[in-house]
């Protein structure tokens, strides 16, 4: 069987425009275009999820991440937005020591991955799996994690509870 | 040459632990709340893809009904979600009562 063509090429132009979305969010002074830059690295790693064989988790970030909490965030940028915000500084007084620790958990990274590299076979990817996924994924989230998903609405459920308590001026 | 070429599972976690460090970057340097919630949710992603990617190479071990990744990325979602919505009622609540949305400024309880 023939691996796929040019896959090496989307993987890495999906990974750049990950990796240059998650620039700009952290890098960028006005709060909505973080958002954008967001959402165009959402939108990457949803075709990351495609090259993967994983066609549901890639409709339902799309849908979920990139459609719905994404415009949560754009909404509430625009209630909260101040011009003066924007004009001060951008960095708390701890970015040396946030640089600092974000640097030494780097350094751990790269450290297991020059350890730890060889454990994994090179085993050949399976292609093909992405028939019938949705179906395989509902078997096991109403089979196997029957509970978790139980317990998952009723986190949604403080959540939205929660939310609308906070956001409430008087209760 | 041949390593670059060929996508691995190894691959995905390099560029997972690359996301899962501008997350951390982010929310440890930005003063802006919402842009600590975005880099918050850039972690949960990186987190995310990884999962996906070791689905896929369990699946190359156990078969194609091994998909538990899979719904565990599904869960990570669900919680995203959450967190997504209550941060972002209390940062209204936060900004209504302190018209700022400086996370430095949030020094209520520091004494």
């Amino acid at each position: 069987m023939n691996p796929p063509v040019a896959t090496p090429f989307f993987f890495y132009l999906l990974a750049g425009t990950m990796l240059m979305g998650g620039i700009l969010v952290i890098t960028r002074r006005n709060a909505v275009h973080s958002a954008l830059a967001l959402i165009a690295a959402l939108l990457a790693q949803a075709g990351l999820y495609l090259m993967l064989y994983a066609p549901f988790v890639a409709g339902v970030q799309i849908i979920l991440y990139a459609g719905g909490i994404m415009v949560l965030f754009l909404f509430v940028i625009m209630l909260v937005n101040l011009e003066r915000v924007q004009k001060e500084r951008q960095f708390n007084k701890q970015w040396l020591v946030g640089i600092a620790a974000a640097g030494a958990l780097g350094g751990l990274f790269i450290t297991i991955y020059t350890k730890g590299k060889g454990i994994f076979l090179d085993r050949a990817m399976p292609s093909g799996l992405e028939a019938e996924n949705t179906q395989k994924i509902s078997v096991l989230l109403y089979g196997q994690y029957m509970f978790a998903f139980e317990i998952a609405s009723l986190l949604l459920l403080v959540a939205i509870i929660g939310a609308v308590v906070m956001a409430k001026k008087r209760i | 040459m041949e390593a670059l070429l060929h996508i691995s599972t190894l691959h995905y976690m390099v560029l997972s632990a690359a996301l899962f460090l501008l997350g951390v970057i982010g929310v440890l340097t930005r003063r802006n709340v919402v842009i600590v919630l975005m880099s918050i949710e850039l972690i949960l992603n990186a987190v995310n893809l990884n999962l996906v990617a070791f689905s896929h190479y369990w699946q190359g071990i156990q078969g194609p009904n091994a998909l538990h990744g899979q719904v565990f990325a599904i869960f990570v979602i669900t919680d995203a979600a959450a967190e997504a919505a209550v941060g972002l009622g209390i940062l209204i609540a936060f900004f209504r009562n302190k018209e700022t949305i400086n996370v430095d400024e949030v020094n209520l309880l520091k004494w």
